[in-house]
């Protein structure tokens, strides 16, 4: 399995820059603390699991990190530099690119349509479908979503992991370094969930860092390379997924520690 | 289904991949448009047919409401005359009115709004140009009178946009009030100068003439087989070169034969079209060529398919109708595109209302706006736009407007040209054809279930 593989590069941070670094960032809402001093490292090539309980504060963490909302207090670094994400638009200036749960797809365009929607190509100010289609399908078929009939068919018309295909093929077209995604296999089936996950793998292998946000531990076992668990709005332990098992992970995400360790060393706030 | 050697290209990849799509294929297939997925002829009509069966019927009911219409009112009119060239070129010029409104009312449809304000809006602009035109008075020349008129529609649009954009309102209530407003405006233009509020186009001005001859004008016979020539050899040329060019580079496109069987359908519908309009419809003398109206409302039809198919606006147009939330998480500025949508709607209405002041030789305070702004939805969603938003095509108002002007004339030629007989039958049509809309988009709706 991958996370063999991985364990010999275990402890990263010290090492190599993480791709996106996120140091004591704070975020409250009226007398809300939704986020408290969180530190949080997204490294390159590597599946990060975000989990936490509803409430925890997972929504709004990526929201910061999209530019949706500003940190009260704190700083993200982007490749070492510290940055100021905005809005939308400076996200995805840094490769930073959401899936979001619902997924955010026309049913009335096709494919391509929807994998191009606001970033569409034009020659003489008409759209140039023909290269559209082209790099859309390259796409597809690098990312080995293989399953469509045809990329011109309407969005409508596909199964939900391929929707979810669609939404992460779109995210990853435009060059992005981080990808995002909010409870990616939600509402798939046995056989879905499978592609999601292989899809999750397959961005990690070509270097892209990724977020999974997900309640679904099997999920989160069976694609992490590191698992950073958020409790009330702390960031309460960020390590290696083989320092995790299933019931330790379920107890910091209920009560915010751990009363045993299973393998090294894990940070506790 | 057999995979196709253009899916192979992609499918082999990853030959270890089983593909999902087995429970819900009979529900999914029926949404996949059938020039996407097949290869020859013969897996198109299948395609289609299953389509069919689903609900998703795309413009065959028009067609088949067409050819009701036309059998119908031939048998049952006074001596067959609902078939003869002058009722048929009369018919046009009445169906040129629905037609362009209902493409106005396209814009507010597929953004999945609407626009009840269309009828006295487009009446503004045209009350407006006829006043201009006015020897009498004003006398403006043509070109600036219309571009006065459209642009007072344009305007008019885009105030009811950014009301709707701007604080949210629903557009239902806002262009209600334009309908009540504009019928205001309206009446006032009409009153101005000394023409009892009834300003026609009867007069030796030039300029009333070019505005009579919009609907009334005729182009030489043989002017108008040259320029059906140029527009079906254009438009086949199009069709061929973009259609085989994308077959050469391995792209989603139809087979070839489908290509020549649509380049055909353009050919025929332009020969039987301009050789009705080339007969002598005079009793006395000659009345013959296509009517001015014709290339009017094609190149309406042509510029909005443009627009609306192969611009960046028309593909966020769609995009607002089928999910604003993604639009606007793909940066497409939302409230934009509507208000431009909007103001392109009434400006379209402006349009339309001119042609209808043309058919009528004047404008007058008889102008049914509210009566006209039904039958323009009903012609729009009977042609297969949805009120629903994300779907429909200028195309789609141009037949569904051939289908209310077909009843419409058919029943004026039964002598039932009473107002509540009207009102009721177009009433029934319109609810007819919201059914289809709204059954067929439960079919869909059902085949989701399976998928998820």
């Amino acid at each position: 399995m991958q996370r063999e593989m991985t364990a010999a590069v275990a402890q990263t941070p010290a090492t190599e820059e993480p791709l996106l670094k996120i140091r004591e960032l704070d975020k409250h809402f009226g007398p809300v603390q939704a986020l408290y001093h969180v530190d949080l490292d997204l490294p390159a090539g590597k599946v990060t699991a975000l989990a936490g309980d509803n409430g925890a504060g997972k929504s709004v963490l990526t929201k910061c990190i999209a530019g949706i909302y500003q940190p009260d207090h704190g700083q993200i670094f982007w490749q070492g530099q510290p940055v100021h994400i905005r809005n939308a638009r400076d996200s995805a200036h840094l490769g930073i690119e959401i899936v979001y749960q619902d997924l955010a797809l026309a049913d009335n365009l096709d494919i391509v349509q929807n994998m191009f929607l606001g970033r569409e190509r034009v020659s003489r100010e008409l759209l140039d479908e023909d290269s559209m289609e082209r790099s859309a399908g390259e796409t597809l078929a690098s990312l080995r979503v293989t399953t469509v009939r045809s990329i011109r068919q309407p969005v409508a018309s596909l199964s939900g992991g391929q929707r979810q295909s669609v939404a992460v093929a779109k995210a990853v077209m435009w060059n992005s370094k981080l990808v995002i995604m909010d409870e990616p296999t939600a509402a798939l089936g046995v056989v879905q969930t499978r592609q999601v996950l292989d899809l999750i793998k397959r961005l990690r292998d070509r270097g892209l860092a990724v977020m999974v946000i997900s309640h679904n531990l099997t999920d989160v076992f069976e694609v992490a390379d590191r698992i950073a668990v958020l409790y009330l709005g702390r960031l309460v332990v960020q390590d290696d997924a083989k320092n995790f098992d299933l019931s330790r992970v379920v107890e910091y995400m209920t009560t915010g520690g751990s009363s045993r360790t299973v393998g090294a060393r894990s940070k506790e706030s | 289904m057999a995979l196709g050697p253009r899916r192979a290209d992609i499918s082999s990849v990853a030959p270890e991949e089983a593909p999902d799509l087995t429970a819900a294929t009979e529900a999914i297939e029926a949404e996949v448009p059938p020039g996407v997925i097949a290869q020859t002829l013969g897996e198109y009509v299948r395609g289609y047919a299953s389509r069919i069966r689903a609900g998703e019927s795309g413009v065959l009911p028009v067609i088949l409401a067409m050819f009701v219409i036309l059998v119908v009112f031939s048998i049952i009119s006074p001596n067959h005359v609902f078939l003869s060239p002058v009722n048929l070129v009369n018919l046009f010029q009445q169906a040129a009115v629905f037609m362009v409104l209902a493409m106005a009312e396209g814009f507010a449809l597929v953004l999945g709004e609407i626009d009840l304000s269309v009828g006295f809006v487009g009446a503004i602009g045209a009350a407006i140009t006829v006043q201009l035109v006015q020897p009498l008075t004003a006398n403006w020349h043509w070109v600036p009178a219309i571009l006065a008129g459209l642009l007072a529609c344009t305007v008019f649009g885009a105030i009811q946009g950014t009301l709707i954009t701007r604080l949210r309102l629903p557009s239902f209530i806002v262009t209600l009030a334009g309908y009540l407003i504009a019928n205001g405006i309206f009446l006032q233009i009409l009153l101005l100068g000394p023409f009892s509020g009834y300003p026609n186009l009867a007069g030796q001005s030039n300029n009333l003439l070019v505005i009579y001859d919009l609907m009334w004008g005729t182009i030489d016979p043989v002017v108008s087989w040259v320029g059906a020539g140029v527009v079906v050899v254009g438009l086949g040329l199009v069709i061929w070169l973009s259609d085989s060019r994308r077959r050469r580079s391995g792209l989603v496109a139809p087979p070839a034969s489908l290509s020549l069987i649509k380049i055909g359908l353009i050919a025929a519908v332009a020969i039987v079209v301009v050789s009705i309009c080339n007969t002598n419809r005079a009793n006395l003398g000659t009345l013959e060529g296509v009517p001015w109206v014709i290339p009017i409302v094609l190149a309406v039809l042509g510029a909005w398919t443009i627009l609306l198919q192969r611009t960046k606006f028309g593909r966020y147009v769609y995009a607002i109708g089928g999910n604003p939330e993604a639009a606007r998480r793909a940066g497409i500025n939302v409230s934009l595109i509507r208000t431009v949508g909007f103001a392109l709607c009434s400006f379209t209405a402006g349009i339309a209302l001119l042609l209808y002041a043309s058919l009528l030789g004047g404008m007058s305070n008889n102008v049914s706006g509210g009566q006209y702004v039904l039958y323009a939805v009903a012609a729009a969603v009977i042609g297969g736009t949805s009120l629903f938003g994300g779907r429909g095509k200028p195309i789609h108002g141009v037949l569904g407007g051939l289908v209310i002007a077909g009843i419409y004339n058919g029943l004026y030629l039964q002598g039932i040209s009473s107002v509540e007989w009207q009102y009721a039958i177009t009433g029934l049509v319109l609810l007819a054809a919201v059914v289809i809309d709204a059954v067929s988009r439960r079919g869909s709706a059902s085949g989701s279930v399976t998928r998820v």
